[in-house]
């Protein structure tokens, strides 16, 4: 038997957006040839569900080849075109300009507290390093490991879900003040992938996480501002993970 | 110019160059080469699952799943490499369990599974549990897991290093019979440091290319813009052939206009495709499984929709994604990045909506052709020592003229697997090939040629005219008339590129070189691609022509191999030689493609 419905309205419209054009306003670093950063601006032309990356391919393929961003999948899974939008934390792919307020020029800087290396490029590596740090890997007794998978309760596995969906942008890290000004701070990312493992109840390396975390760059630098929760591109509650990771050091007295 | 010297160096780190390096990185002194951070790779894009028949909801054995691959990929599948894929998906499975990959699960605390397309219970007698699954972002748990497991193991890895030329030499050697012919040997690869602009020579004994697809060509892609087809696209400059290029997977449901991927999982979870009428139209193209039909079929079946005048939306160019019917809580648990994907990009919201959705190109079945030892083969048998390679830049071939939903996951971790351990086998035993005078020789002209050029074409604009004709004449349906027209335009294109000229002179994170260097490959596959479509007068899977509409075993049950050899010609085409290879056939005899 076929099966039908009604077609709604609101989807027949989608993308029917008109163009408009926008003003981006780029912090430029390029030492090769300038000793400071400086701003420029460009106007151009975009379209209904154009996003702020499409702004920023426009300029690079169009106006100015030297404009210089990590980008990759275009659609908030590989974190990689993590930026300053606004003045605040987003993904370049995952903002649509529409949704800005484009009467006004749009801000675009490299994100904040790692070191600028050209335009919107930053030094990611003592990003990965925290990350490294805190042993993000399942550690598990590999003698007494079952011929079939382990089992884990459906509930079990929730309790971390959350935190699985980083995809390790920065975005929570590099907006974290406390991040700002002290880069030895492990940082939300750190800290999150380490909750990914310490409630995950097939993990024995818990306590050595928790160790690592009660240093005084550790959990206990997080003042709760928020602003890693507002930034994460992937809904993670960032700052809710922090607190639990503070309560199991207390629970489990680390 | 820096040399460093490896046993094994792993060209690529996502699913299949991470999976290899966990097993190399244990045997032999390993590094891992990647234009991106690990994590970006585009792996982690992947949606619905990986499938093993693990028999966990319902029975299943690796044989139906062979089966299904066999009969999914329209015959042209090595038989013997679907077997060893289908048997060894069940250990790939547990091991990335006992790695930490954070699995769905069964209320008994067992590994859940759903259902996928053209995945069937006993020879297609009916749809069957078989995906293994994280939600709908296995890939990406598939990814970050592979690389805690790296991260664990300590693997080297050189992070946006950017591989652009492969060292190879030529030997003169003796076939068993006595015939003389020339052996190919692998030396190494050249690559290029992003951060400083700085040449790297790479010695190896054992190199493995895992630098995935090249779903750029087009314009409508679910592919990261980084994937231009560079491995497949530096073999095939060297001489080793490029196998089955003809074949490219359109995934069904692309997002309307954008072409982002929403899983086949939405359809595994109940997911029902509509026309402007509302009518569920896969019931009069595949009537036993409907929506969950090969993605080749489903593709042609939405594009012919939409062909006859029942396309929705203003411009009447897409279908819709029905997923109204399912419980928001359900949805919410099963399919929470792909329904955020819909609400983001188009404002739909699917819980009260259906989806607007398109055919997005997706997948390269072809690739270098290599043996189920992950051996990279220089011609239809003769291997060519210490290089190997693994996922989407492969050809083993598992997936034939049409991959099943589910079994690139499944491809990447065993063949990625097996390529790490043959690859650091063989460099226990091997010699350092000895590096040709002046490796960095081609690659340092070829950038500084690029770098300085005053030429009048933008790198940009020609892409984007390449990815429009490919859409226009190298999608769902093809004929003659238009792949000619694909390839003339090809022809231009590579033309103008001699004429390219970047902006950005400095050295430093130079993407905008990067990219014009991207745009020489591209240009490269999407001529392997048209000319192989040429040269198939029959339709089989992805592959669809309109002036030959059915599948022509008598003569083309066979894999073509194509070759660059500025010697001959194939199509009016100069430089390129055509092949062909016989297909690997165990136990299925090809039958008539019905779901």
């Amino acid at each position: 038997m076929t099966t039908t419905f009604e077609p709604t309205s609101t989807t027949d419209d989608a993308g029917a957006v008109d163009s408009f054009t926008v003003t981006m306003q780029v912090r430029r670093y390029q030492p090769e040839f300038h000793e400071e950063g400086y701003w420029e601006s460009w106007t151009v032309e975009m379209h209904g569900t154009d996003r702020v990356l499409d702004a920023l391919h426009k300029i690079k393929w169009e106006l100015d080849g030297s404009l210089t961003f990590r980008r990759s999948c275009a659609h908030g899974i590989c974190g990689s075109d993590a930026m300053r939008i606004n003045g605040v934390n987003r993904l370049a792919c995952k903002v649509l300009l529409k949704d800005l307020d484009t009467s006004k020029p749009i801000t675009v800087e490299a994100i904040k507290g790692l070191p600028v290396e050209k335009d919107m490029i930053v030094d990611m590596e003592p990003f990965f390093q925290s990350y490294r740090e805190i042993m993000p890997f399942l550690i598990a007794d590999e003698s007494q490991e079952p011929t079939r998978e382990r089992l884990q309760s459906a509930e079990a596995r929730e309790a971390f879900d959350d935190t699985t969906k980083c995809i390790l942008c920065a975005a929570c890290t590099s907006s974290c003040p406390v991040f700002w000004t002290d880069g030895q701070y492990f940082g939300p990312a750190a800290i999150v992938n380490a909750h990914r493992f310490i409630f995950d109840d097939r993990d024995e390396g818990g306590d050595m996480r928790l160790e690592v975390l009660n240093d005084k760059e550790g959990v206990w630098r997080c003042r709760t501002t928020f602003n890693c929760t507002d930034a994460c591109p992937r809904g993670i509650q960032v700052t809710k993970a922090i607190a639990e990771v503070k309560q199991a050091i207390l629970a489990r007295n680390i | 110019m820096q040399v460093h010297k490896y046993d094994v160096v792993i060209v690529g780190a996502g699913g299949a160059g991470m999976r290899a390096a966990i097993e190399s990185g244990q045997r032999a002194r390993t590094a891992v080469l990647t234009k991106l951070y690990p994590t970006r790779s585009h792996t982690g894009a992947a949606q619905g699952g990986m499938c093993a028949a693990l028999a966990n909801v319902e029975e299943d054995n690796w044989e139906w799943h062979t089966f299904d691959t066999v009969k999914g990929g329209d015959y042209i599948v090595d038989q013997d490499a679907a077997e060893v894929m289908a048997k060894e998906a069940i250990d790939a499975v547990l091991d990335l369990e006992k790695m930490g990959l954070p699995f769905n699960r069964t209320p008994e605390g067992k590994i859940d599974q759903r259902r996928f397309g053209g995945h069937t219970r006993d020879h297609g007698k009916a749809p069957v549990r078989r995906a293994c699954y994280a939600a709908d972002r296995t890939g990406h748990m598939i990814l970050q897991t592979l690389y805690q497991n790296c991260v664990k193991h300590n693997v080297e890895f050189y992070n946006e290093f950017y591989v652009l030329d492969m060292l190879m030499v030529d030997e003169d050697a003796t076939r068993a019979d006595g015939t003389p012919y020339t052996q190919k040997r692998v030396a190494g690869v050249v690559a290029l440091e992003l951060a400083t602009g700085e040449i790297h020579i790479f010695q190896a004994k054992s190199v493995v290319f895992a630098t995935g697809g090249a779903g750029k060509v087009f314009k409508t892609t679910s592919n990261a813009h980084t994937l231009t087809g560079d491995g497949m696209a530096i073999a095939y400059r060297h001489g080793i052939p490029l196998e089955d290029m003809e074949f490219i997977q359109f995934h069904p449901t692309g997002l309307a206009g954008l072409g982002i991927l929403l899983s086949e999982a939405a359809r595994g979870e109940g997911g029902i495709l509509r026309n402007a009428d509302g009518e569920r139209f896969m019931e009069r193209y595949a009537p036993t499984i409907k929506d969950l039909a090969p993605r080749d079929i489903v593709a042609r079946s939405m594009a012919n929709e939409v062909r006859e005048g029942r396309g929705a939306g203003p411009n009447k160019d897409y279908v819709y994604l029905d997923l109204t019917h399912l419980e928001p809580e359900h949805i919410d648990a099963k399919l929470p990045d792909i329904t955020e994907f819909a609400r983001t990009y188009l404002g739909v919201e699917p819980y009260t909506e259906p989806v607007p959705v398109f055919p997005t190109c997706h997948y390269v079945m072809g690739g270098i052709p290599t043996d189920i030892e992950a051996n990279v083969l220089q011609d239809n048998e003769t291997r060519i020592p210490g290089l190997f390679a693994a996922g989407e830049v492969a050809c083993v071939s598992v997936h034939g003229a049409n991959r099943l939903g589910t079994n690139s996951l499944l491809d990447i971790n065993v063949f990625g697997r097996r390529a790490g351990i043959y690859a650091a086998e063989y460099a226990k035993d091997a010699d350092f090939v000895d590096l040709p005078e002046n490796g960095e020789a081609f690659l340092e002209n070829q950038i500084e040629s690029l770098r300085s050029a005053e030429g009048t074409e933008k790198v940009g604009a020609l892409r984007a005219e390449l990815q429009e004709v490919m859409d226009a004449d190298m999608q769902v349906f093809r004929s003659e008339e238009t792949i000619r027209r694909a390839i003339d335009k090809i022809d231009e294109l590579r033309e103008r590129y001699k004429n390219v000229a970047v902006q950005d002179k400095g050295k430093r994170y130079n993407l905008d070189l990067l990219e014009g260097l991207e745009l020489g490959y591209l240009l490269d596959i999407a001529e392997a691609m048209s000319v192989a479509a040429l040269h198939r007068p029959e339709s089989r899977g992805g592959h669809f022509r309109e002036d030959f509409p059915d599948r022509d075993d008598d003569k083309w049950m066979v894999h073509s191999m194509l070759y660059r050899d500025e010697n001959a010609e194939t199509e009016g085409v100069k430089g390129i030689r055509f092949d062909t290879k016989d297909v690997v056939m165990t136990r299925y005899e090809p039958m008539e493609r019905k779901y």
